[in-house]
């Protein structure tokens, strides 16, 4: 049994003007064998919620906790915290030129694991991964995500989700800007991932359409950086045919 | 009228850039002020600048592949025979009072598959030298250059590339710590030849080279690429010039440099020219510089004088900067630890230039050259 934690996380970010707190008390508990989708509108904070938890220097965190089996995350630097179980799936992976995606696949598994993997299974593991993500194999010789299109970054990160295989995975927003094909590819692998029983996945996205791949068992709305309202599969339906409006005005109104 | 006023327009020399000359008069003990020496470090160099016989040569190990000459030609013969005279004091000297120069020919039309490859090793003399490397038409060749020990070393280096060759031009400067190293290399790309040359500056407490290029014909091609690692105390310079003196001519400048300690210091020059008559050229050159630690400055100034504007193309790019604090999350939130990260990057940020240089064994050793440099402050690779 698995549990990531998040009590009342407060964070703030430094702006011209001084600090200014993104996260005004989250609580969220993601256990194994459960996916829980993070879902609101532009600027609530629900990408905050990632890159905080991640450790992402931006973000200062104020207040509150975030434990992974009782392990308290915001004390770990970034790369602890991947070691702790954590991957972040990002809305933007980064360029790193000169770095083969194979190379950088190898380290980290080599970093998460304590010894460098065997050599002939990784790199039949690492072609089945691209395989079943729609990629040739030459996409390892790549420089990691230079020149890489939106899809083949989103998809580049979920061979990375399923090598790396951590115990939680958050994703952020890796829906946006996928086409309809690349969508479905996508969304096997989170759900291939998923589908281990003993792994937790949260999941952020502004849109709904990525729930008619992926069923989530929870459904949180984050409006203004907090969770206001919770329920099940059932509230995305709702808030497909409704939107955010209810929850602004109701955020606003508090 | 117009033709002779034309004429003077041509005739005259870039603002930027002194005139090349073979007599050491026109090129005077420079006071630190002028604009090619206003980075240099002048008291390091002094036996560079100072006019004072030398018969002390570098240990020599060559491996020629079959067809290439070698011989040796004298001081007057060697003026006849340069891509440019003489741009500074330094190689003023060195071709003056070098004795003469080596001449190394590849053949026309020879296909080389193995590279000429000649190894310069010092113990501490002081070396006034002249290389001149003649490539034949249509041949294609690898050149390798290699420095190393210790050595005052001023030089002037021309490569002759003729019409149609494709010839791939590796200078190392890999000398020990205390070694001074200054010159000109020279490339002088014939009609429709593909040159590509790769700088690779890491040992010695100062290398100061200027690489110039031009065009002896339309359709030439020419690509340089740099790398450089600069320790504490360390001065490493280099200052390009190209001169588009030809239409439908095309040159790519690519540059790299790391910087780690205290007094660490790089300085890069890059000047394109375009001239009048050169239209349909394209061009750019790129500067980038890795600051890993603090007490490290980076000169990096590119110039475009462009006196055409039926160009393809005319750009550059200068960067100098710490670790991107966004490709080191990336890698981190992974699970690598901060100092794997920040060597990934590194290599990476390097391995695009050592990949050029197209020797195997060399590429493998470069890489290996960055590994220890990096395991100055980043500790041992484990």
């Amino acid at each position: 049994m698995s549990t990531l934690s998040i009590n009342d996380l407060r964070v703030e970010v430094a702006t011209e003007s001084g600090p200014k707190e993104i996260l005004k008390g989250v609580n969220l508990t993601v256990n194994d064998g459960e996916v829980h989708a993070i879902m609101g509108p532009n600027g609530s904070g629900k990408s905050t919620l990632a890159y905080a938890i991640a450790g992402h220097p931006k973000y200062t965190i104020t207040g509150g906790s975030v434990t992974l089996d009782g392990v308290e995350l915001t004390e770990l630097t970034v790369d602890e915290r991947a070691r702790a179980g954590l991957f972040l799936a990002m809305q933007y992976p980064i360029e790193v030129p000169g770095v083969s995606v194979a190379n950088f696949l190898r380290t980290a598994k080599t970093a998460l694991d304590g010894e460098a993997p065997k050599v002939r299974t990784w790199v039949k593991d690492v072609n089945a991964a691209l395989d079943r993500l729609g990629l040739d194999p030459s996409f390892s010789a790549r420089s990691l995500n230079e020149g890489f299109s939106g899809g083949e970054k989103k998809r580049n990160e979920i061979v990375q989700l399923e090598l790396l295989n951590p115990k939680f995975a958050i994703l952020d927003e890796t829906d946006s800007g996928l086409d309809i094909d690349a969508l479905r590819i996508v969304s096997e692998g989170v759900n291939r991932f998923a589908a281990q029983g003993d792994r937790g996945v949260l999941l952020i996205t502004h849109y709904t359409r990525i729930l008619n791949y992926i069923k989530p068992d929870f459904v949180h709305v984050f409006v203004n950086g907090r969770i206001v309202e919770e329920g099940g599969p059932e509230l995305a339906e709702n808030l497909e045919v409704e939107g955010y409006e209810r929850f602004i005005k109701a955020a606003a109104a508090s | 009228m117009a033709a002779p006023v034309m004429e003077a327009v041509e005739a005259l020399e870039s603002h930027l850039h002194p005139t090349p000359s073979f007599a050491i008069d026109d090129h005077p003990y420079p006071k630190g002020q002028e604009e090619i020496w206003r980075f240099s470090p002048l008291r390091a160099m002094r036996a560079l600048l100072t006019d004072a016989p030398s018969d002390a040569c570098l240990t020599w190990a060559e491996s020629y592949p079959e067809g290439v000459t070698t011989r040796v030609i004298s001081t007057a013969e060697a003026q006849l025979m340069v891509a440019e005279a003489p741009i500074d004091r330094v190689s003023a000297l060195a071709a003056a009072r070098s004795g003469g120069a080596q001449v190394i020919e590849v053949p026309a039309n020879a296909e080389l598959t193995e590279p000429v490859s000649i190894t310069l090793s010092g113990t501490g003399q002081h070396v006034w030298g002249h290389l001149v490397f003649s490539i034949g038409a249509h041949s294609s060749s690898t050149i390798l250059l290699r420095h190393e020990g210790s050595a005052s070393y001023a030089t002037k280096v021309d490569v002759l590339v003729g019409d149609g060759a494709r010839v791939n031009f590796v200078s190392i400067q890999d000398w020990d710590d205390d070694a001074v190293h200054g010159g000109h290399h020279s490339v002088l790309v014939g009609r429709d030849a593909q040159v590509r040359t790769v700088t690779v500056s890491l040992g010695g407490k100062v290398v100061r080279l200027a690489e110039t290029a031009k065009f002896a014909g339309p359709g030439g091609s020419l690509e340089q690429f740099g790398l450089y690692f600069v320790d504490a105390g360390q001065h490493i310079e280099h200052r390009l010039f190209v001169d588009h003196n030809a239409p439908h001519t095309h040159s790519n400048v690519d540059y790299r440099g790391a910087l780690q300690g205290e007094g660490a210091r790089s300085v890069w020059i890059g000047d394109v020219l375009i001239r009048k008559v050169a239209e349909n050229i394209s061009t750019y050159e790129s500067n980038k510089n890795l600051v890993l630690t603090d007490g490290c400055r980076a000169d990096s100034v590119p110039n475009l004088e462009i006196e055409t504007g039926e160009i393809e193309g005319a750009g550059h790019s200068s960067t100098t900067g710490r670790f991107d604090d966004e490709q080191l999350f990336y890698l981190r939130s992974r699970g690598i630890s901060e100092a794997e990260a920040r060597r990934l990057v590194v290599r990476g940020f390097f391995a695009d230039i050592i990949r050029r240089i197209g020797v195997p064994e060399v590429e493998e050793h470069m890489m290996g050259a960055v590994e220890r440099e990096l395991s100055v402050t980043m500790g041992s690779y484990a």
